[in-house]
């Protein structure tokens, strides 16, 4: 596959595995890396990066994944639109199985629920042409990447003055977390694996209050393992020279301004709003809701549900993993009571979770 | 979640465009790009064409690379 496969080549792999150990020759402190991007997380599992990493080199997985940090009364929500009648769900697949308080999309699906996974939004908009007597309500979940997508569906609804089509909106945005996190005083964060399809739409600029403001080095990389082991590089040198600065390794897809287009969409639908980051907390503006002149698609006002009050799982570490202070084997539950079978948390449910990362590729 | 996935444009229809990778057909919304066209590979997420691929960068990230190979992974870039 052009653009993919010559990115995977193991001989050039090997030669920046030993360009990584040559850079951090006679540094002796350790290093922490984290990346933030679900799909940064499963390229490291995959590919076994960690394993061809010095030992001063640590690589942890942040809130990169938008099903684990969404709120657990999220999924409440969404359960309770799949009980109301003449409803349909539709969600792209990650959402199905998620738990929430009580149940989940998939055990709604299962006793009769209409619950519909789509490829895109738009194909939720043609559900709801095709189902005129029905309201179909999407689930907005993602990241700055897919928020556009939910934004052109809105766009596209009004061109074709649909009235049964609406959005449960749970829409995040990236760097806020980041200086969250890194103005955490128990963690420790050297560096930056900046999400690479985010930075396709906010460009990699966006990253430099974030250099400015904490000295933190930052680098926008793809998610191939020869993409990954240079992204890991750059930041390696950055680290060892003491310096910080945006780097792209990505430049074949991330421009430094981004893609204005998708950007116009999002600031013509959406509003920064704060949003609630599963195991974070409430982080002023980072997320998104829908702009005054769409609250005609918004569920949440226009059908209004019943939702049971939300209840966290007991023992679950999901909220400490997705900050990077624990690992998926320091969590009780792991392997245990929680597996990709019967998950408790949305770490384990999400193929891009790191606990599900783990389970499958970790020894 | 972000998942995206590189694939050759081979057809445009009013703001839809058809791409192909490995011999899947898909369809996928150009509203976020302004100006691609048929023979142009780009990156399809969820339905839309978010991105094109800039052959030149690819090729250049692909010079450093190979510079690093040759030098055996010690070079300086």
């Amino acid at each position: 596959m052009k653009y993919s496969s010559e990115y995977r080549d193991p001989e050039l792999a090997k030669a920046l595995v030993s360009a990584i150990a040559r850079d951090v020759e006679g540094f002796d402190g350790q290093m922490t890396l984290m990346e933030v991007c679900g799909t940064h997380t499963m390229s490291i599992y995959q590919h076994g990066i960690r394993s061809l990493l010095p030992n001063q080199v640590r690589l942890i997985s942040g809130p990169g994944c938008p099903v684990c940090v969404t709120p657990i009364g999220y999924v409440d929500q969404a359960v309770a639109y799949a009980r109301r009648p003449d409803t349909i769900v539709a969600t792209f697949g990650d959402m199905i199985r998620v738990p929430g308080s009580t149940s989940n999309l998939l055990r709604e699906k299962a006793q009769g629920a209409d619950v519909r996974i789509v490829y895109s939004p738009l194909d939720a908009l043609t559900l709801a042409e095709k189902n005129p007597d029905k309201q179909v309500v999407f689930l907005g979940v993602g990241f700055e990447t897919t928020a556009p997508t939910i934004g052109g569906s809105l766009l596209e609804a009004e061109k074709r003055k649909l009235t049964n089509y609406y959005v449960l909106c749970a829409h995040k945005t990236m760097p806020a977390p980041m200086a969250a996190l890194t103005s955490d005083p128990e963690l420790k964060v050297d560096g930056y694996i900046c999400p690479a399809h985010v930075s396709t739409v906010i460009g990699s600029n966006a990253y430099q209050p974030l250099v400015e403001k904490y000295g933190i080095p930052c680098v926008v990389t793809g998610f191939e393992p020869v993409d990954m082991l240079r992204g890991i590089q750059l930041l390696v040198r950055q680290v060892v020279a003491g310096e910080a600065r945006v780097e792209c390794e990505y430049s074949r897809i991330v421009k430094p301004a981004g893609n204005r287009t998708a950007q116009a969409i999002l600031s013509q639908v959406f509003e920064p709003c704060d949003a609630e980051w599963r195991g974070i907390g409430l982080i002023p503006d980072s997320g998104l809701e829908l702009r005054a002149e769409f609250q005609k698609y918004n569920a949440l006002r226009v059908l209004p549900v019943e939702v049971e009050e939300p209840k966290e799982h007991q023992g679950c570490l999901c909220g400490e993993i997705l900050k990077g202070k624990f690992t998926p084997k320091q969590c009780p539950l792991f392997r245990k009571a929680c597996t990709p079978e019967h998950p408790i948390g949305a770490c384990m449910v999400s193929s891009e979770g790191t606990c599900a990362a783990e389970y499958k590729y970790g020894c | 979640m972000c998942l995206a996935v590189p694939m050759k444009i081979s057809e445009i229809t009013e703001g839809t465009a058809i791409c192909e990778v490995d011999g899947v057909r898909r369809e996928a919304s150009l509203m976020m790009l302004d100006n691609a066209e048929v023979g142009d590979y780009v990156l399809i997420h969820a339905g839309f064409a978010l991105e094109k691929i800039d052959p030149e960068e690819a090729e250049k990230t692909l010079a450093i690379f190979r510079e690093v190979l040759d030098a055996g992974g010690g070079v300086e870039l």
